[in-house]
C-alpha cells in the first residue's frame, strides 16, 4: 500500500484548471521528483496536500486512511512539511528562534532559550546541517536559510518533506550538500517529494519522478530505467529545442556599454560591487552568470541609473553616463529588461497602451503640450500587439489579466520598439512556458544581428550557454571569470559560482 | 535656571509619553500602526476622574481607567482586525469619539464643561522613597513622584521582558514580521494582534490616568493634547526598541519641560516658537534617521 496517495485532485482557478484528475503516489522511504514546467500544476498539488489550497475534487489517503487536510497544521499533525520556494523565516529572529517558531521549549511563560538552543544544536548535527543556532537569520546565505528550514521540518517531526524546488537558489556546491542530507533523511525512513524541473537532479537523487504537464499527470517512471531525453520529452511535449546560434556578429573593437571598476554598495551600506569592470560589443551577447545576491540586483540597478556607484564609470556608446538619471540614459540608447517583472517591468493596473508607452510619452508623438495624443498611442500600441504576438483582446486591457509570456511580451514590445544601443536582460525567461521562452531568445538574438549589445543576467545556466557569445561570472560583488563560450562548461562555471576560481582553470 | 527642578520635570512630563509609547511600540511590533493611542488615553483620563470620583477611591480611578482602556483596545481590534476596517480611518474613527464622547459624558452625566474637577477627588499620592530622598539633588530629582510615574519606568524593562523573553512575546514578534511563518507555525495571527491591541489600551489607560488624577485630580477636554501622536513618532524614532522608545519620550519630556522654563523668562522669542520646540525636535530627529538610513541609496 502506497503511503501517501492523492486521487482525482482537482483545482480551478479563475480562468484555468490547474490540476485536472490527478492521481499521485508515493512510498515510504522515497525521494519522489515532481516534475513539469512552470504551470504545470506542481506547487498547486503540493499547497493542496499541505492545506494551503482546497481541492474541488478528489481525495487524500495516508497509510490508506483517508485524511481531510484544511490547514498546515493539520498537514504538520499528520507529519507533513514543507518547505517553500520562498522561505518562511523571521528575518529578525535567531536560528534556534526560527526552527522552534511556535513550538518552544517552554519553563512557565518564558522561552527556555538554553534548551532550544540545545536541541537545535543537537538536530543540526545530527543531521549534518550546519548552521550556528545563535546566529540571526537576516545574516545568513540563501543556502544557510535553506538549512534552517529543513532544521524546522525536522524539529516538528516531519515524515514527508515537500521540497518545492529546493536547488534553484543554491551553487552547484550547495545542491550536494542538500543531496547528501537527503539521503541521510530518507535512510532513516523518511519520504521526501522533491519539485523541480532541473532533469540533473531527478536523475542524480530521485527514486521515482511524476511528470505533471498543464494539469494532468502524464506518467510516472523509475528513473533507474528512464533516460532524462524521456523525461523532458515528458514534460514538454516535444523534443526540446535550444535555440541554434548563429556565427558570432560580433564587432570586437566597437564596446557599446563599458563598466569601468564600479564600486556600489548594498540597501543595508554594505559593499555589493567591488570593482567591476567589462565591456560589451556590439553585436554581441555577454551572460553573467552567478548565484542569486552575489551583486546582481546592484549591478542591474547601477546600469539602469537607479543607484548611483560610489567609484567608477558607465560609459554607453562612447558617452558617459554614470551620474545620468534613467530618462537621459534611455534617450542614449539604453533598454532594459527587469529583474521582477511585476513590479518593476510593468505597472499591472494600467493599461497595456499606458505600459507600452511608459517610456516614451513625455514627448512627440504622444504627447503635445503636456497631453496625451490617444489616438497616436492606440496606434503604437495595435502594432505592438501584432509586431511581438500579444495574446491580448485590445490595448485597454490591464496588463495585470495577461499571463506571464503575454506580460512579459508587453515589456519586450516597450524596450524593443526601437533597437536599442544596449539591452539588460535581467531574467528575461522567468516563469515562461517553452513557447514564450523560444520567442523571448528568437528577440534576443534578432537584436544581436542588429548589432545591440545585449548583457544577458539569467539564473538558468542552459540558457547562458546556448545564447552568450561570452560568459562573465560574478561572486560577491566581484567578476572572477570571463570565458568564451567555446571555453565554458556547467562545470567551469559552477566552481566560479561557488567563488572557487582556483579549481576551475582549465588543466 | 534650575537644573533639578528641569530634569524633575522631564520625569513628570515624559511618564505618559513612556506609557503610551509602550502601548504603541506593541501594535508596531505586531504589525499594525495603532493612531488610536490617543483617544484610548483620553478615555482613560476621563475615566479614572469619573470611577475615582464616582467609586471614592483614586485608586479604583486608575483601574477603571486600565479597564477603559482594554476595552477600547478590544473595540480598535475587533475594527481593524475581524471587521477589517481601514487602520487610519477606524484609528480617527476612535479618536473623535473619545474627544466627543468625553465631553458629551461630561455634559450629561455633571452638566460640566471643559472642565470637570469634583470635590472631594484626590489626587494620587506622591511617592517618596526612603534613604533616597535623603541625598541631595538625586533624592530631589527621583523621589516625590507620583506612582504612575515609577509605574512607567518598570513597564520599560518589563515589556523588553515581555517581548524577547516571553513565548508569546516571540509570538507577536513573528506575527508582525512575517505573518505568513508565524501561521504555518501554528500562531493564530489574528490573536496575537488582539492581545496587542488590548495590552496597548491598557497601557494608555494607564497613561491617562496618570495625566488625570497623577498630579491635578481633574479632567480637561482633549487634555492628551496629542501625546498619542508624540510616542507613535518615538517608536518610530527607536524603531519600536523598548528601551530607546523610553529615551525617546524623555527626550520630548526635556524639551518640553525646557519650554515651560523659557517662557517664564524674558527671552527674545516669542512663546509660539518656544511650544514649538519639542515637536521641532521629533521632526528634526526622525528626518536625521530616516536621512540616515537612505542616504547610501542614491535617488
Amino acid at each position: 500500500m502506497a503511503y501517501l496517495k492523492m486521487a482525482g485532485i482537482t483545482k480551478y482557478f479563475p480562468g484555468v484548471v490547474a490540476n485536472s484528475s490527478v492521481d499521485f503516489e508515493v512510498e515510504e522511504g522515497e525521494i519522489h521528483a515532481l516534475v513539469g514546467e512552470n504551470g504545470a500544476g506542481k506547487s498547486t498539488l503540493m499547497k493542496i496536500l499541505y492545506g494551503m489550497e482546497k481541492s474541488d475534487a478528489g481525495e487524500i489517503f495516508l497509510h490508506g486512511q483517508p485524511v481531510t487536510i484544511t490547514n498546515p497544521q493539520a498537514a504538520i499533525k499528520l507529519g507533513i512539511d514543507m518547505v517553500h520556494q520562498h522561505f518562511e523565516l523571521v528575518p529578525s529572529l535567531t536560528v534556534a528562534e526560527n526552527v522552534t517558531l511556535g513550538y518552544e521549549p517552554r519553563r512557565g511563560p518564558f522561552v527556555d532559550r538554553q534548551t532550544m538552543v540545545e536541541r537545535v544544536r543537537r538536530l543540526s548535527e545530527q543531521f549534518g546541517l550546519q548552521v550556528d543556532p545563535g546566529a540571526r537569520v537576516s545574516s545568513l546565505s540563501v543556502g544557510a536559510q535553506q538549512r534552517v528550514e529543513i532544521l524546522k521540518l525536522l524539529y516538528r517531526d516531519a515524515r514527508l518533506l515537500i521540497l518545492d524546488e529546493p536547488s534553484a537558489v543554491l551553487t552547484p556546491q550547495e545542491v550536494d550538500d542538500l543531496f547528501e542530507v537527503l539521503r541521510r533523511l530518507v535512510a532513516e525512513g523518511r519520504t521526501a517529494i522533491f519539485i523541480t524541473h532541473k532533469l540533473r537532479e531527478v536523475m542524480a537523487i530521485c527514486h521515482r519522478a511524476t511528470v505533471l504537464r498543464a494539469g494532468r499527470v502524464i506518467g510516472t517512471v523509475r528513473v533507474t530505467e528512464t533516460q532524462p531525453e524521456t523525461i523532458a520529452q515528458m514534460m514538454v511535449g516535444r523534443d526540446l529545442e535550444m535555440p541554434r546560434r548563429q556565427t558570432s556578429h560580433a564587432t570586437p573593437d566597437r564596446p557599446r556599454l563599458i563598466v569601468c571598476d564600479v564600486h556600489a554598495a548594498d540597501d543595508r551600506g554594505l559593499p555589493a560591487l567591488r570593482g567591476i569592470s567589462f565591456a560589451v560589443n556590439a553585436g554581441e551577447i555577454a551572460g553573467l552568470a552567478g548565484v542569486e545576491g552575489n551583486g546582481q540586483t546592484e549591478l542591474i540597478q547601477t546600469l539602469v541609473g537607479l543607484r548611483f556607484p560610489e567609484r567608477g564609470d558607465l560609459v554607453l556608446d562612447g558617452r558617459t553616463i554614470t551620474r545620468e538619471r534613467n530618462r537621459t540614459r534611455r534617450e542614449h540608447g539604453l533598454a532594459v529588461i527587469p529583474e521582477d517583472r511585476n513590479h518593476q517591468g510593468l505597472s499591472l493596473p494600467s493599461a497595456l497602451s499606458e505600459n507600452l508607452i511608459a517610456t516614451r510619452y513625455q514627448g512627440a508623438p504622444f504627447s503635445r503640450w503636456g497631453v496625451l495624443v490617444p489616438g497616436e498611442i492606440r496606434r503604437f500600441a495595435q502594432r505592438a500587439i501584432r509586431d511581438f504576438d500579444v495574446r491580448v483582446r485590445g490595448p485597454n486591457v490591464a496588463v495585470k489579466t495577461l499571463s506571464g509570456g503575454n506580460a512579459q511580451k508587453v515589456v519586450i514590445a516597450r524596450e524593443l520598439a526601437q533597437p536599442p544601443a544596449v539591452l539588460i536582460a535581467a531574467q528575461p525567461t522567468r516563469g515562461l512556458d517553452v513557447g514564450a521562452t523560444q520567442f523571448v531568445h528568437n528577440e534576443l538574438l534578432r537584436l544581436r544581428e542588429q548589432q545591440t549589445a545585449i548583457l544577458l543576467i539569467s539564473a538558468d545556466l542552459d540558457e547562458l550557454l546556448a545564447l552568450s557569445d561570452r560568459l562573465l561570472v560574478i561572486f560577491e560583488g566581484a567578476l572572477v571569470g570571463e570565458l568564451d563560450r567555446s571555453q565554458a562548461t556547467r562545470e567551469r562555471l559552477g566552481l566560479l559560482m561557488a567563488g572557487r576560481a582556483g579549481e576551475a582553470a582549465p588543466a | 535656571m534650575d537644573i533639578v527642578s528641569l530634569l524633575d520635570a522631564t520625569l513628570r512630563i515624559s511618564a505618559p509619553l513612556i506609557l503610551v509609547g509602550m502601548a504603541g511600540l506593541l501594535s508596531y511590533q505586531v504589525g499594525l500602526i495603532n493612531i488610536a493611542l490617543e483617544g484610548m488615553m483620553l478615555s482613560g483620563a476621563f475615566a479614572a476622574v469619573v470611577f475615582g470620583y464616582e467609586l471614592g477611591s483614586t485608586w479604583l480611578g486608575v483601574l477603571m481607567a486600565i479597564v477603559v482602556g482594554a476595552a477600547l483596545g478590544a473595540l480598535f481590534a475587533l475594527a481593524v482586525i475581524t471587521l477589517r476596517a481601514n487602520l487610519i480611518v477606524a484609528g480617527l474613527a476612535l479618536n473623535f469619539l473619545a474627544t466627543g464622547g468625553t465631553a458629551y459624558l461630561m455634559d450629561i452625566l455633571y452638566n460640566q464643561s471643559g472642565t470637570l474637577a469634583p470635590e472631594g477627588l484626590r489626587k494620587l499620592p506622591a511617592v517618596t522613597i526612603p534613604l533616597l530622598e535623603d541625598i541631595p539633588v538625586l533624592g530631589e530629582m527621583l523621589s516625590g513622584h507620583s506612582p504612575l510615574v515609577y509605574v512607567s519606568w518598570v513597564m520599560v524593562p518589563l515589556t523588553s521582558i515581555f517581548l524577547y523573553r516571553m513565548v508569546v512575546g516571540g509570538h507577536i514578534r513573528a506575527v508582525g514580521e512575517h505573518p505568513e511563518a508565524a501561521q504555518t507555525a501554528g500562531i493564530s495571527v489574528q490573536g496575537m494582534q488582539y492581545l496587542a491591541l488590548i495590552l496597548g489600551g491598557m497601557l494608555c489607560g494607564l497613561a491617562g490616568a496618570h495625566l488625570s488624577v497623577g498630579d491635578l485630580p481633574l479632567f480637561r477636554e482633549r487634555m492628551t493634547n496629542d501625546r498619542g501622536f508624540i510616542a507613535l513618532a518615538a517608536v518610530y524614532f527607536a524603531a519600536a526598541r523598548p528601551r530607546l522608545t523610553a529615551v525617546a519620550c524623555l527626550l520630548f519630556g526635556f524639551f518640553e519641560a525646557l519650554q515651560f522654563r523659557l517662557q517664564l523668562r524674558d527671552t527674545a522669542l516669542p512663546n509660539e516658537f518656544l511650544q514649538m520646540l519639542p515637536y521641532l525636535m521629533v521632526v528634526i530627529a526622525l528626518v536625521v534617521i530616516s536621512v540616515r538610513k537612505e542616504w547610501r541609496k542614491g535617488w
